[in-house]
């Protein structure tokens, strides 16, 4: 890894988040996004992602989540401020990040099998050896059979569990997903949860998750960061320590659990007119 | 189709219509009109014609150089005023207002241009088709699902991966519908061209059987025509319906 030294923005900086600690894998400095028409979408964001914990940012909508994640997978600039990936500063996307889109972005016109073996298509690895890694992944979120069907002949939650193989097939060290399970309908949602805490226990990855749903946050997340209305800033970062040995539906009604969902409603109510 | 209650076999109604044909043209009430038979008839000695075969070679090849150009201009282009602001603002005005000109007045300045020859045909087929193409293009490109392109540059395209896997996919129902229009309107532009051209391919032969009210023969080829553009089309929509699974599924 190469080491550059690099101007740090000033802006003011909240408490535990001044330098990178070591095992964070992504450092957030004084970012401010102002879109044109002078809407300030973020305002002097500093935050740390711990490597190998799922963080969710979950805020009120319109609070500037997407616009936060989008600019640390490198697909939108930030107006100040700058984001370092494993030290690196970000200038666009790189092979160490992939995305999950909130309305799944599959090429229609492609097979199940092709859209997730996409990203190794773009890296031009050989199709025979992208497509075998395709097929495990395809495997690991519960579509095995479905390889040859077309995204239209599959339901919506299907549909992302395609996305969330094709982020995964491209071995990255971090998953950026952006409201993954909001066009899915609830049962679906409540089980891709559950299969989603079991991928991360095998595949040992960092994931950023933005919400709007405070029991996902809270069912999901090593670390909770809620972020204000518009202008977007960090309000309250939370880490719900949360047995979660126990089954889904004890999860669900263990006290903990329920206590930080409280807890996180009474903080955002304050965004809700 | 059904009448009263009965199906009727395809194409009975166009059946229906060539019987009126060759009544009106046994009654010999214009002489614009001889009997339908007599079409069939001269359609047949038509086919026999060392001449018709030249013409039909003309029209052909000129309308294949110009529909190949059209293409080859119309979607490149499109795409470019799809994903260019500057583009669509520089261009788009002058592409609406030749997909809606009457663009035969064009023609008369294109045979001083290039002369009475194969060379005027093949431009004004392709000012008559490119335009269309370029236009529906545009639209494809425009209306193709945002995250898509986010999607293609999240996982590391570069450039020319994102037009040729991503952009181009996305708006080809738009592209075939596009070019299937083209094809229409380049029928009409091989016609019209040769007509105001008169001595080359079926200009030529629509200009002696007019002129010589040798109607039989006029219509015979107008069938072939009518026939061609029609044929020419069907093909397209049958490529069309081959992408249509998708057109109507993209969120």
């Amino acid at each position: 890894m190469v080491a550059v030294s690099r101007k740090i923005s000033a802006g003011p900086v909240f408490p535990g988040a001044e330098m990178a600690s070591p095992e964070s894998i992504i450092t957030v400095k004084g970012i401010n996004k102002v879109y044109p028409g002078q809407v300030h979408a973020l305002k002097d964001v500093d935050l740390d992602f711990p490597a190998g914990a799922l963080t969710t940012l979950l805020g009120p909508s319109g609070c500037g989540k997407t616009t936060l994640l989008k600019i640390i997978a490198g697909l939108l600039a930030p107006t100040t401020g700058e984001v370092l990936v494993k030290g690196r500063a970000v200038t666009g996307p790189g092979p160490e990040r992939a995305f999950v889109f909130q309305d799944f972005a599959l090429m229609p016109w492609a097979t199940v099998l092709r859209n997730v073996a996409f990203g190794l298509e773009l890296r031009n690895v050989a199709p025979k050896e992208r497509q075998d890694i395709a097929r495990h992944y395809i495997g690991e979120v519960g579509l095995a059979g479905f390889e040859e069907k077309y995204p239209h002949e599959l339901s919506g939650g299907m549909r992302q569990r395609v996305g969330l193989a094709r982020a995964l097939a491209v071995n990255a060290d971090v998953l950026l997903l952006d409201e993954p399970f909001s066009a899915v309908d609830e049962q679906t949602r409540r089980k891709f949860q559950e299969d989603l805490l079991r991928l991360r226990e095998t595949e040992r990855k960092t994931f950023l998750f933005v919400t709007h749903s405070i029991e996902e946050a809270v069912y999901l997340s090593d670390r909770i960061v809620l972020l204000s209305r518009r202008p977007g800033r960090i309000s309250q970062i939370i880490e719900p320590k949360i047995d979660r040995s126990g089954s889904p539906d004890e999860i669900r009604r263990d006290q903990a659990y329920l206590d930080i969902v409280e807890e996180i409603w009474q903080g955002l109510r304050q965004f809700v007119d | 189709m059904t009448l009263f209650g009965y199906r009727l076999p395809m194409m009975s109604s166009l059946i229906l219509w060539c019987l009126v044909w060759e009544l009106v043209g046994r009654l010999e009430l214009v002489l614009l009109f001889p009997p339908f038979s007599g079409v069939v008839a001269a359609l047949f000695d038509l086919v026999t014609l060392q001449k018709f075969w030249g013409a039909t070679w003309t029209t052909l090849s000129t309308f294949c150089i110009g529909m190949t150009l059209a293409i080859a201009v119309g979607v490149p282009l499109g795409v470019l005023m799809g994903r260019v602001k500057a583009a669509e603002n520089l261009l788009g005005m002058w592409v609406n207002v030749f997909v809606s000109a009457p663009l035969s007045a064009l023609v008369p300045v294109l045979m001083i241009l290039f002369g009475m020859g194969e060379k005027t045909i093949v431009v004004s087929v392709f000012l008559f088709a490119v335009w269309i193409i370029v236009l529906d293009t545009q639209a494809g490109v425009k209306n193709m699902q945002p995250s898509l392109i986010e999607m293609a540059k999240s996982f590391g395209a570069h450039r020319p991966a994102l037009y040729a896997k991503i952009i181009l996919w996305a708006a080809l129902p738009e592209i075939l519908a596009g070019i299937r229009l083209g094809f229409i309107r380049g029928v009409k532009g091989v016609v019209i061209g040769q007509l105001l051209v008169s001595i080359i391919g079926y200009g030529e032969l629509f200009e002696l059987y007019s002129r010589s009210f040798l109607m039989e023969e006029f219509w015979a080829l107008t069938i072939v025509l009518f026939a061609f553009a029609l044929i020419c089309a069907e093909l397209i929509g049958m490529l069309e319906k081959r992408v249509e699974y998708y057109a109507g599924v993209r969120q």
